[in-house]
Formats: C-alpha cells, structure tokens, sequence
C-alpha cells in the first residue's frame, strides 16, 4: 500500500506492506542506513528511533503506526542530539559504532525527559541498548557530560 | 619492506579511487615473516602508501579491516607522526580484498605489532622530501629545515612553508634511502603514544559509516536463507507455495552446501533461500517456508552430555604434550597437601551487533563483493575456488564491520551472496537473522579441564598436572581431528608463565560435531580460567595471599629469549601485577558481603592482570570494580588502548555471566540476545585501566588480551566474598546472577 511517513521533518512516500516493521521500511524502502538492525526482537535497541517524541525500538512496529506521526532518526538533528555528539566525540565513545545510532537516540529521549539525569537514571534508560564492544562506561560519562553542555546552554 | 618509492601508475591511482596529482610515495611490506608480497613483473603496486595533494590533504592506505579496535586511526597516527603531519589533513582509504596489500587478516591482535616500523619509516621519507624541496627553494642546507605541524620551516629565519605547497617540488626529489632516515626519538612523538580521537568519529554519530548491511546497490535484492538446524545437515523436501506467496518475495530456490577442501576456506552450508524486494519480506518468506531436513549424523550431539563425556575422560590419563617438564607424580607422592579441581567453559558465540551480510554481484566473468570481512583475502581466494572465476576478476569490497570477534574471518557468509547472485543473475544482499547468527555461527568450542596440584610444607608448588579436553579448530578444516592442535595449547596451557619444576600437560580427546571457530582471545580464555582459578585454589590451600602467592609462582625474573620475536618477560608480568594490587588497593578493608579476585594472564604477547571487585545481595553477584593493568610495549594510542580494555572487561563480563550455547538433537538451543544475553549498561561497572608506559619495547596485542582475565577474577572475587568456588561458567547457571 501507499504510505506517507515523515522522517526528520521531511516527507516520504512510499509503497509497503502494513505490517513491515518500520525499521526495514526505513532502511530499505526510504533508504535511510543509520538506523540499525540488531536482533529484531526488541532486545537489543540498535533499531531505535523517536516517534513524537517518544523511544520506539522500530523493529517491533509496524511502519504503519509511525504514519502521520514524526519519525526522529539519526540521520536528523536536534538541540539535545548535536550536545549528545559534541560529547561523544570528546569522550572517544564509539568502537566499532554500529549500536551508536541506537545509543544516541535512546540518549536524546533520556535527555529531552530528564535534564539532570543519575546513574541509576542512565542505567534505566539505557539498559535496552546492547553495546557488544562494550562502550557503557563512556556512554554513562558522555551523557552526564552532555547533560551539563545542554544546562549550560540554557 | 621494500625500498620506498614514488608511484606513477594511473591504473593503481584509480584502483585506489585516488584523485590524481600530487605525490604519491609507496612502498611493499611484509606483515609476516613467511609472506612473500607478490608483485606482477616491472610493475610496482604498493601496499603502504602516502599521497600528498597540492591542498594539503594527505591520503593514506588502510589495509586492515576496522572492527572497533580503532585499526584506521592508530596506523595513519604513526605516519602522522612521522611527517609532522597535522592530524585535521588526514583521510584514509580503505583497501580491498587483494594479497598485493600484504597479509590484511584482521585477526590475532597483529597489526599494530607487525605493520609500526613500516608505517614510520614511510612518514620519515615523505617528511625527508618535502624538507629537501624546501631547501632546494631557500637554497639551505636540509639540516637548517625542519618540519612541524604540516609547515617546512626555515630555522635561520623563521619562514615557513606549507606543505601542499612544497608538493609539485617534492615529486622531483629523489626519494631518500632508508640509511638516511632518523625516526622520531620516543619524547618526541605527537601522536604516538597519545590520545587520538576516532578518525570515524564524525560518520559514527550521524550514522553515516558504511557497514555492510548498509551497501545499497541500484536494483539489488535481499535474501534470506533457511539452513538446517543440524550441522552439516541437508534439505530433503520443501514446499515454497507460502514462501512464494509472501508479500515482496520473488524468488525461492535450494542452495547446496559448499563443502570447503581439507585444510581451506570456510564453504557455506547450504539450505533454503529466499529472494524478496526488502529484507524482511525476506525473512518473512523463510519462516513461511516448510523444510524437511536430512538431519545426517551430527544429529545426535547433545552438548550436556558431551560436557560429561569429556569430564569422564579429563579423569583419565591422557596424550602427554610437549612441554611437560619432571615428575608430577613423584611430587604428587611426595606432598601431603594436593587439592583436585575441575573446570568447564560452555560453546560460545561472537554475535556481533552487525549480523553476518554480503552484498555480491556475479557478474559472469567477474565478481565484486561488499562485504564486513576480517580477512578479505581468504574472501576472494575462496571466491575464486568455488565459482572458477580468474582472482584478478573478483574484487572484495571491504566495509567497516559492525564488529567481528573472529566471527567475520570467516567468508560463508560472503560465499551465499554470491551463489545467489550467480542463480538470480543481479546484485543481492544477503543478511543473517540474529537467530541464524546464533545457531549457525563457528563456535568458540567448550573445553573441560582437570587439575591436580601439589604444595609443599612451605606453601610452594611442586607439582602441576593439567588435562584438557577441547574440540579443536582444526576440525573445521580437517575433518576428524578430534585433539586440541599445538597451536591452540600453545595458548596459555603449554606455555603458562609458572615457574614450574614439576608440570605434566595432557590432551584428552574432544570430537566437533559443530563448526568450531575462534572467538577474540580464543583458547585463552580456557587456559586463563582454568589456570587463575587453581592458582586461587592453591592459595587458599597454602593459606596465602593470591597476590603474594602468584608473585612467588610466576617466580624469579627471567626472559624466554629464542621463543619469538616478543620473548616472554616474568618480570613485565609481575609488574602488572604488582601495578593492579596498587590501583585497587588490594587487600583493603571491604564491604560486607564483598570480594576481590585477582587474575594474571600473558597473551598475544601482552601482559595483563585485573582485580574484580563483587558484592553479593541475597546470593546475587554483582561486579563492582574493574581494575586492569596492561603492558603492550609501545602504545599508539593510549585512548584507544584504554577502550579496547574497558570493552574486553565488559566482553569478558558477558561470558562469565551468562555466555553459554548448548545443543539438544544437534541444534543449537538458544536463539536471540534473550537467551543469549549480554551485560548491559545496569550491569557494567566502574573500570579503571592502566597502561604500562613501556615505549621503547615493540608494540604487542592490545585487542584480545584483556578478555581471559575477567572470568577467572570474577569467580577468584565470588570466592572471597561467599566461600562459593564456581568452577563452572557461567555464573547464570549456579544462580548467581
Ligand atoms: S533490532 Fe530492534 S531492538 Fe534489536
Ligand atoms: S560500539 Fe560496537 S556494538 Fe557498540
């Protein structure tokens, strides 16, 4: 079927089954790579994108409950996200890379909800997303440095 | 290496998708000593490059796969370095699949240890030549020149000249002899040895980087495979009516198993595959499918059971291994306090956050592959052999990979793209599921080990005895090899850095009735499980301290010399050692219901000790602290090195906890990162690395050697916290966690 979805405020239209998750509509029907494919099981958050705002894993909905919505990827931008890179990038966070678009995602709906969030905070809020090269340690510093950039700013 | 020299030729200008222009200085570098770099005759085709651009831009080669180790950054910073290079000027491009590279198996923590001394000769050279046009143009001598941060500078006035624009004068100088090249002295170095930022980075957090499963080639299609869940097993019947029916799919047909020759390549397993416009429809299709299997012979391995046979046999003598040194059993005799333990490691799997995938076009004649692969080489050379097309017409795009672990050495994956490619005709994407990387993966293999010791009166051991039984890579590649190999027991069993009088070794048998790989660290990770944690048994029985006991073990000072390139060190060993008990304030005063365990390992030539710090809530285990100390010898990027430490921590972590893969009727158990689990970020603890400064020694593994380590101490610190010796991994499977 014929389905409209709006991703980092631009327009798409695409032709795709209903019940395609919107991860695969996003990746191979948009053509939009930098959301990631991980276990497709909702386990491993390397799928995540932000639908209104909210965290979504967007391996386990179908693309067409994302329609008249807006979809957040990382391919877009963002106050809280660009803070979230800015701090990435002095803490050297990424290894291999392929679970960051997840990370930072899930990180900017943490961030764009709590402004000064704890370690138990990014504990819960970032549980849902696997690193197998295991960078947890400087995702946990780097948003708490983002945090503070964000306040500063305000 | 060869001697250094420009290059003039357009086509490899173009093969590299060079711009043209500028200098372009190349040079052929052996990465093993064994290897011989073939060249075509009267042509020159570097493997190490620099080219230089009239606008500053410096483009450089790289030859090995990047996995998350940081590969790209750290070798193009040793260049850098050398030329005085500023660091914003530096682009790299990422070599395919061909041996005229060298050896690019990304594999063994090997390539900063083999590829350093090249790289630096090479920035010393293009430095030497953009000095030597400078004073060319300011009529000087070399030596009133000297080079900083991308400028030449005149030290009698203080001109300077930049370097994109010494370039056209440059590509007229003779290129220097190596004789007349002086590498930078250790205080020197800008880069080297310091922190350096991702040069990903940006692509990383705009999730921009081209893994594998993002090539998109113009009209390709997306596959999916139904294997058999038996090993080795093949399709009898299938009915494809609902496959076919499945919205996207278009195409669905039978793939036979290539079986890879005795002793090469990895083949592919064959089974049901489904062709469809997007991924998953493809995935759709396949569980749409209705397959009957021919399950063959490996249907009946259970992997419980297994355990259990090779625990009977580890009890029983076994074939004695070389290395064994005097008579166990007379100071077995001789001694009145001997302990026994047995230790188990399940089958394990790499799971990669990126799944495995290959894009293939098979385009008659010819072949081209985009694909995440460790070791392009093998790609293309088993390309060559299953489909008869000529190695000079395939070409083996390498991607970056979304991890590896070892999973990625291995081209089946890439061997499918191109069998369906070749049957449809067009470009196609094939893409694992989590579950078939799961269930068909080449496992890290399970191994069970037993060992007898013997202490004196004054708490010293006397004797050691250590059987093994482990099903052996080799069996992937030579059928019937039911032993671990030399290679594999030369992995911390053989050669454990004891100071042993009385050590006997035996290898019991282990058959495979799955596809045995490698996993990162490899059979390290038994031979330091098994051997850190009877080192903590015998501490305990000698009533020692583990820190002084192992300081005392490991024993006088001594080097191994004659043994490799890197010689063993005991005294580079027990400085870890003796760094860690520093940084975690070892035998401090802890917590109730918390524990400190030690570890000490040597691999990859590397020198590693970690202390773990647990607590136990009701019966739970939770890790605290990490502290690991390593010495690597020369560091190329301390930043780097310190996050490949803190993820082994956090990789060793996942497999004491909850790694395990287990087979019933032949087929793997588990499916997905549900029941396969991973530490998560509420499990991950605090980490603290130290590098040992030691820049005058050669550099040595930095990727896997932090890996063994972390289980041994976890289940050493659940001992000193509980009294609970675990001697089982993983910890999900005694509740602790
Ligand atoms: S791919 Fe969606 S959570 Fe893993
Ligand atoms: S950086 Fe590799 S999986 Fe997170």
């Amino acid at each position: 079927m014929n389905i409209l979805l709006s991703i980092n405020e631009k327009s798409y239209a695409i032709e795709a089954a209903s019940e395609t998750p919107l991860l695969w509509a996003i990746r191979d029907i948009v053509g939009l790579t930098g959301t990631k494919f991980g276990c497709g099981v909702s386990q491993c958050g390397a799928c995540s994108v932000l639908i209104d705002g909210n965290l979504i894993k967007s391996c386990g909905i179908p693309v067409s409950f994302a329609v008249g919505k807006e979809i957040f990827t990382i391919e877009g931008t963002s106050e809280t996200l660009e803070f979230l890179r800015e701090a990435w990038n002095e803490g050297n966070v990424p290894q291999c890379g392929y679970c960051q678009s997840g990370q930072l995602i899930a990180a900017t709906s943490l961030l764009d909800k709590i402004h000064h969030p704890s370690d138990e905070d990014i504990d819960t809020a970032m549980s849902d997303n696997i690193c197998r090269c295991g960078t947890y340690t400087r995702i946990k510093k780097a948003i708490h440095r983002a945090a503070a950039l964000k306040n500063k700013s305000l | 290496m060869s001697k250094i020299q420009q290059v003039n030729r357009r086509d490899f200008v173009k093969l590299i998708g060079l711009a043209s222009g500028g200098i372009l200085l190349g040079c052929n570098v052996s990465t093993s000593q064994k290897e011989f770099v073939p060249q075509e005759k009267g042509t020159f085709t570097p493997n190490l490059f620099i080219q230089i651009q009239k606008d500053g831009t410096i483009t450089l080669l790289a030859s090995r796969s990047e996995m998350g180790q940081g590969i790209r950054t750290s070798l193009a910073s040793a260049i850098a370095d050398e030329m005085e290079a500023d660091w914003k000027y530096i682009s790299l491009k990422q070599a395919t699949g061909d041996a005229k590279y060298g050896n690019q198996n990304t594999d063994g923590s090997r390539s900063v240890r083999t590829m350093l001394l090249p790289m630096r000769k090479m920035g010393a050279t293009a430095k030497l030549m953009l000095i030597s046009a400078a004073a060319k143009k300011w009529n000087l001598a070399e030596t009133d020149c000297e080079a900083k941060n991308h400028y030449v500078i005149n030290k009698i006035t203080g001109d300077q000249i930049f370097f994109g624009d010494l370039v056209d004068e440059a590509a007229k100088v003779e290129v220097p002899a190596q004789e007349r090249l002086t590498l930078k002295k250790v205080e020197d170095f800008k880069y080297i040895g310091k922190t350096l930022k991702s040069i990903d980075l940006k692509d990383f957090t705009h999730g921009t980087a081209g893994y594998g499963i993002d090539v998109r080639i113009p009209d390709m299609k997306f596959a999916a495979i139904a294997r058999c869940p038996v090993t080795f097993g093949t399709v009898k019947s299938f009915d494809q009516k609902a496959a076919l029916e499945t919205i996207g799919v278009t195409d669905v047909f039978k793939l036979e198993r290539l079986v890879p020759p005795t002793g090469r390549f990895f083949g592919a397993l064959g089974g049901v595959a489904v062709i469809a416009n997007n991924t998953w429809a493809a995935f759709q299709g396949k569980m749409n499918l209705d397959i009957e299997w021919n399950y063959g012979e490996n249907k009946s391995f259970n992997s419980v059971e297994f355990q259990e046979k090779l625990r009977k046999r580890v009890h029983q003598k076994g074939k004695l291994v070389s290395g064994s040194t005097g008579n166990v059993s007379a100071a077995f005799k001789e001694s009145n306090n001997t302990i026994e333990a047995t230790y188990t490691v399940p089958f394990l799997v790499h799971a990669p956050m990126e799944v495995p995938n290959a894009t293939a076009w098979f385009k008659g004649n010819e072949i081209e592959v985009w694909a995440p692969v460790q070791d392009p080489q093998t790609a293309r050379a088993e390309l060559a052999h299953f489909f008869e097309i000529p190695l000079e017409n395939i070409t083996v795009n390498v991607t970056f990979l979304g991890g590896g672990f070892g999973r990625k050495s291995k081209s089946d994956f890439v061997v499918e793209a191109v069998a369906l490619s070749k049957k449809i005709k067009g470009p196609v994407q094939v893409v694992w599921t989590r579950e078939d990387d799961i269930q068909h993966s080449f496992y890290h293999a399970t191994s069970v080990q037993y060992l007898k010791g013997s202490l004196d009166v004054n708490g010293q051991v006397t004797g050691w005895l250590q059987r093994v039984g482990l099903p052996s890579i080799v069996s992937s590649f030579k059928p019937m090899s039911d032993y671990a190999s030399g290679f594999e027991l030369n992995q911390g069993f053989t050669n454990n850095p004891y100071n042993l009088t009385n050590f006997r070794l035996e290898n019991v048998k282990a058959e495979s009735h799955l596809r045995i790989g490698w996993m990162r660290s490899v059979v390290h990770i038994h031979s330091a499980f098994g051997n850190n944690s009877f080192v903590d048994e015998l501490a305990f029985a000698a009533k020692k301290d583990p820190f002084e006991f192992y300081l005392n073990l490991i024993g006088e000072d001594r080097v191994l010399e004659g043994t490799s390139d890197h010689p063993f060190d005991s005294k580079r060993l027990k400085n870890v050692l003796k760094t860690v008990a520093k940084t975690s304030n070892w035998g401090k005063k802890l917590p109730k219901g918390h524990g400190l365990g030690l570890a000490v390992h040597y691999s990859f030539y590397s020198y590693v000790a970690t202390v773990v710090e647990v607590s136990s809530v009701k019966d739970k285990i939770k890790v605290e602290n990490i502290w690991t100390a390593i010495d690597c010898g020369l560091v190329l990027n301390k930043d780097n090195v310190k996050n490949q430490l803190e993820g082994a921590a956090i990789f060793g972590m996942s497999l004491a906890m909850f790694g395990k893969i287990t087979t019933k009727e032949g087929a793997v158990e588990q499916y997905n990162y549900n029941d396969y689990r991973m530490t998560r970020m509420k499990d991950a603890p605090n980490i603290e690395v130290t590098i040992i400064d030691n820049m005058d020694t050669d550099p040595t593994g930095v990727g896997e050697p932090g890996v063994p380590v972390i289980a041994p101490a976890i289940c050493n610190a659940i001992f000193n916290a509980t009294g609970n010796r675990v001697r089982s991994l993983p910890l999900a499977d005694s509740g602790l966690v």
